[in-house]
C-alpha cells in the first residue's frame, strides 16, 4: 500500500519555475476561453491516464509534466501551433542561450 | 578567463525550453499576454493559499449569518473576502458534524478549490489518493492520523471543473471567546480538504498562553 505523504501547509507547490509557467499558460488559456474548463479537466485527466499506462508512478511529482503535455496537446489539436513547431522553437531557444554571452539577456534568434 | 564559461549562457532544462517555446508561440499569436502570465504566476505563488480558506472557516465558526450565506450562495460569501474564482467554477461547502465527516478528492485529475486553498499539495494529485479516497476513505484518513468512530458517516465529494468542494471542519471544543486571529491557527489546509480535523487548542501555536 502506497503511503500518502502528509506534507504541511508551507511546502512549495512549484518545484521549478517552469512548472508555474506551464500551469499559468494552461489557466490563462482557460481564462480567455481559448480552452473550455471541462475540456481542460478531461484532457489533463486523459494525459495522466496515458502516462500511468506508460509506467508513470503518478505520485503527484510528475503532475506538471502532465499539465504541459495536456496544454501542448490542446494547442496542437486546436491548431494554435503547427505540428513540430514546439520542438523547433525549443531548439531555437536552446541555440539562442548558447549564442548569448553570459550575463546578457537571452533573446530569441530564429533560424 | 576560466575555460570558455563566459561566452555563452547555459540553456535551461529541455522541459523548461518546451514551456518557453510554447509560451513564445502563443504570445506571438496574441493568445497569451506575457504580463497576464506573470500576474497569474505571482498570484499562484504568493497571493492565494490556505490562508484564504482559514478566514472563511473562522468567520463561519463565529458568525451564524455568514455560515447561512455560505450554505446559500458560497461563491458570493467567499467573494466577500475578495477571493473570486474563474467564471463557471462553483464552490460548495460541506460541513463536518459529530455524525458526518466530509472528504474531498478529484478522481479525474486535480480539480481543487484554489481560490480558498491555493494549489493542491502533491499527494492530492497522486493516483493512490485519487483512487483510495473513494475505495477506502477510512484507511486514507488513518494515514493522516485521523481516527473516526465507527458510527461516523464519511461522505466523499468528487470535484469537477465546475464544482469545487471545501470542508468546514468542526470548531474544536474549548475555543469559546477566541479571536478570529487565534481561531485561524487551528484551521489547516488538510482540515479543509477533510483528511484531518481542525487542530485542538493544545496543539495550536502559542497554546501555552
Amino acid at each position: 500500500m502506497t503511503h500518502l505523504p502528509a506534507d504541511d501547509d508551507d511546502r512549495p507547490t512549484f518545484a521549478e519555475p517552469w512548472q508555474a509557467q506551464a500551469f499559468a499558460l494552461a489557466t490563462g488559456l482557460v481564462d480567455r476561453g481559448v480552452i473550455a474548463a471541462d475540456e481542460w479537466a478531461e484532457t489533463l485527466g486523459a494525459e495522466i491516464k496515458r502516462a500511468q499506462a506508460a509506467g508513470d508512478p503518478d505520485t503527484g511529482e510528475t503532475y506538471y509534466h502532465h499539465v504541459l503535455a495536456a496544454v501542448e496537446r490542446l494547442a496542437r489539436e486546436k491548431g494554435l501551433v503547427d505540428a513540430g513547431a514546439i520542438e523547433a522553437r525549443a531548439e531555437d531557444w536552446r541555440r539562442s542561450y548558447l549564442a548569448t554571452p553570459h550575463g546578457q539577456p537571452v533573446e530569441l534568434k530564429r533560424r | 578567463m576560466p575555460h570558455d564559461g563566459h561566452d555563452h549562457t547555459e540553456p535551461p532544462s529541455d522541459i523548461a525550453l518546451r514551456v518557453k517555446s510554447l509560451e513564445s508561440l502563443l504570445v506571438e499569436k496574441g493568445l497569451v499576454d506575457p504580463a497576464a502570465l506573470d500576474a497569474l504566476v505571482d498570484r499562484y505563488e504568493h497571493r492565494v493559499g490556505p490562508q484564504n480558506g482559514k478566514k472563511v472557516v473562522t468567520r463561519a465558526w463565529t458568525n451564524p449569518d455568514y455560515l447561512q450565506w455560505l450554505r446559500d450562495d458560497p461563491n458570493a460569501a467567499i467573494g466577500d473576502f475578495g477571493f473570486t474564482g474563474r467564471q463557471g467554477e462553483h464552490m460548495v461547502i460541506v460541513e463536518n458534524t459529530p455524525e458526518v465527516h466530509n472528504l474531498v478528492v478529484c478522481t479525474l485529475c486535480s480539480c481543487y478549490p484554489w481560490t480558498v486553498l491555493g494549489l493542491p499539495p502533491v499527494w492530492y494529485k497522486s493516483a493512490p489518493y485519487r483512487s483510495r479516497a473513494v475505495s477506502e476513505p477510512r484507511g486514507v484518513l488513518a494515514e493522516f492520523g485521523t481516527a473516526l468512530d465507527d458510527d461516523v458517516e464519511i461522505r466523499v465529494w468528487d470535484s469537477t471543473s465546475e464544482m469545487r468542494y471545501m470542508v468546514i471542519p468542526e470548531r474544536p471544543a474549548g475555543t469559546g471567546g477566541w479571536s478570529a486571529e487565534d481561531l485561524e491557527t487551528l484551521v489547516t489546509r488538510n482540515a479543509m480538504i477533510g483528511v484531518e480535523k481542525a487542530k485542538k487548542p493544545a496543539d495550536a501555536p502559542g497554546a501555552a498562553a
